[in-house]
């Protein structure tokens, strides 16, 4: 089991190294959605920009690499300043160029201010949920000061609002990990699901992060009852995935409906007492395999049915 | 005044654009002398007979339970671009031409049921690229084989290739021959899914013109059909679905046939099952 673990995390690293390489190299290509929101979506996670009077509100940041790519391309929708970046969860294909992005925006600060008030709001907001700074912030991730949160919250849901439209920021606990968030953009009707949601494959549950696939069904059901479907269930909402292309409800519920199929499978093998193994070699994925599956690289089917086991079996 | 005649008849030729194509513009309204029992009842749960499918697509199918369709969030689906013509499936094609250069821009469908419409472009433009979003009715450009009018389509949501849960991926394309003769209309379809198919499937499907037609408006609310906890999916288990027995003892067809694949679509298969009935 601990061999496991640490092949995926060699996995997982050798992933993130691919990707710092492949990322500089990458192009990003905009995508207006509707109202003020644009999908930007490059290697890394997608990235969702809000622009309006008041200035620019990124969520995530993409990967490190890509920051240059990045701001050029912000500035291209927008002359306004970067005021608030929202990050979805934790992971550096979403958070990478949090420090580059923060730099070059200004927040909105007042109150009681020793020295210039100018100073105060020096580098955009970083909103994200209590448990991405904690993360973040531990000695062995090593994050650059810059990097960080600056603004966390421990509710169900932050509210903004923001160029003319409230914002709902909507923590999902316990799904891919545990601090994911989702923004809703609620007059453009967009939302920007993170991780949670990533219809190019399997959904990546980061058990060492707090993830979990009852989470992950939580959320999409969650992304279904906020979404409403224009005539022909077809357009209303947009979701923003994590990765892949712009979505909309339909999407997220085939997407749930493949989960939850697979999810009472394999819980349904657990209550016959099958092991891990056993439960691999029946393969309770393969008629979802040609459209989700993958047998190498940074998210296998065989990773995903061994954290779907762990997180339905009892904890010893 | 005969030669200034004849001499403005060959000016208003010369400033005409040459129409080499058939029109399939109006309304249209379908036969189903093809594939009836599938198309209009409906087909038999477990019935994959003629499906050039694979193991992925046969499981899909047995774990299909037709509950899902009272989900609220299931029941407004249109078929998508594939399947719509099959259904009932009254049909309005029209023309939408720039009106400076009076170049055909696209041809609009509009099929009855569920009211799906679809654009197929007809001005050379290219498909979106990958990150944009699939629809139900894809994204469609056509071109003009003589008097055929070719069609693909990319970009299309996750569907069905028959209604008892045999699906078909977001990766396939479909091609589309529409031909007319006079009053006939006839759609040749072909499916490539290299997720859920193992060779092209192909369909045909027929109308005839009906200048009478008038296609009601098809309006659709989802309300809740059965009450249940949030989050509840109807499948069926691996290995459970009783109702998979039925269409094979109901028609006398050989299990192993009712399982479909690419086999069962061609006439020797007949054959071949008949010698193992007869080996019995």
């Amino acid at each position: 089991m601990r061999l496991i673990f640490v092949l995926a995390l060699a996995s997982a690293a050798a992933w993130a190294q691919q990707n710092q390489t492949r990322a500089a190299a990458a192009e990003i290509h905009v995508l207006p959605v509707q109202g003020n929101v644009y999908m930007l979506a490059g290697d890394g996670g997608n990235i969702a920009v809000q622009v309006g009077k008041e200035g620019i509100l990124l969520v995530d940041t993409g990967l490190q690499p890509m920051s240059d790519k990045l701001l050029a391309e912000v500035k291209k929708l927008s002359d306004g300043p970067i005021r608030y970046i929202i990050n979805t969860h934790v992971h550096a294909d979403h958070t990478g160029g949090n420090e580059k992005i923060a730099k070059a925006g200004t927040t909105i600060a007042g109150g009681n201010v020793a020295g210039n008030i100018s100073d105060a709001g020096e580098g955009a907001a970083v909103i994200a949920y209590q448990t991405v700074l904690d993360r973040l912030s531990a000695p062995e991730a090593k994050t650059p000061f810059g990097a960080l949160p600056t603004d966390t919250y421990i509710t169900n849901e932050k509210p903004m609002y923001f160029n003319g439209e409230g914002i709902q920021i909507v923590h999902e606990p316990a799904a891919h990990t545990d601090g994911d968030s989702f923004v809703f953009f609620r007059k453009s009707d967009v939302i920007s699901a993170g991780d949670v949601f990533v219809p190019t494959g399997y959904p990546i549950i980061d058990l060492q992060r707090g993830g979990n696939i009852q989470g992950i069904i939580a959320g999409l059901n969650r992304l279904i009852e906020m979404t409403i479907p224009a005539e022909k269930q077809e357009g209303g909402t947009y979701v923003i995935p994590g990765h892949g292309r712009l979505c909309d409800q339909a999407d997220v519920v085939e997407y749930r409906d493949m989960a939850t199929i697979i999810r009472d499978r394999i819980q349904d093998m657990i209550k016959k007492g099958m092991t891990l193994e056993q439960v691999k070699a029946a393969r309770p994925t393969r008629d979802y395999d040609p459209e989700y599956g993958a047998t190498s690289g940074f998210w296998t089917t065989d990773m995903f049915v061994e954290a779907v086991y762990k997180s339905l079996s009892p904890k010893k | 005044m005969k030669q200034l005649a004849a001499s403005l008849f060959l000016l208003a030729l010369a400033g005409s654009p040459l129409l080499a194509q058939i029109d399939p513009s109006g309304e249209w309204a379908p036969r189903f002398h093809e594939d009836q029992p599938e198309r209009i009842p409906g087909p038999d749960i477990g019935d994959y007979l003629g499906l050039p499918i694979n193991d992925a697509a046969r499981l899909r199918g047995d774990s299909w339970d037709a509950s899902l369709l009272t989900l609220p969030e299931h029941q407004c689906k249109p078929h998508p671009a594939d399947y719509g013509p099959r259904g009932p499936a009254n049909l309005r094609i029209w023309k939408e031409i720039d009106t400076a250069t009076q170049k055909l821009i696209a041809y609009h469908t509009h099929i009855s049921w569920q009211a799906p419409e679809r654009t197929i472009y007809m001005d050379g433009r290219p498909h979106p690229p990958d990150y944009a979003p699939h629809t139900w009715q894809g994204f469609s450009t056509g071109k003009w084989d003589g008097d055929m009018l070719t069609v693909t389509t990319t970009h299309l949501k996750i569907g069905w290739i028959r209604r008892n849960g045999i699906p078909r991926s977001d990766k396939a394309t479909l091609t589309e021959h529409w031909i007319r003769h006079g009053d006939y209309l006839t759609l040749v379809s072909i499916i490539n899914d290299p997720a859920y198919l193992t060779e092209p499937f192909i369909r045909t499907t027929n109308w005839v013109a009906d200048p009478r037609q008038n296609i009601a408006p098809y309006p659709c609310e989802a309300v809740t059909e059965v009450v249940r906890p949030q989050g509840v999916v109807p499948h069926h288990l691996p290995g459970t679905n009783t109702f998979l027995k039925e269409f094979p003892a109901k028609y006398g067809v050989p299990a192993e046939a009712a399982r479909g694949g690419a086999e069962t679509m061609y006439p020797e298969y007949v054959k071949k099952i008949s010698a193992a009935d007869k080996k019995q």
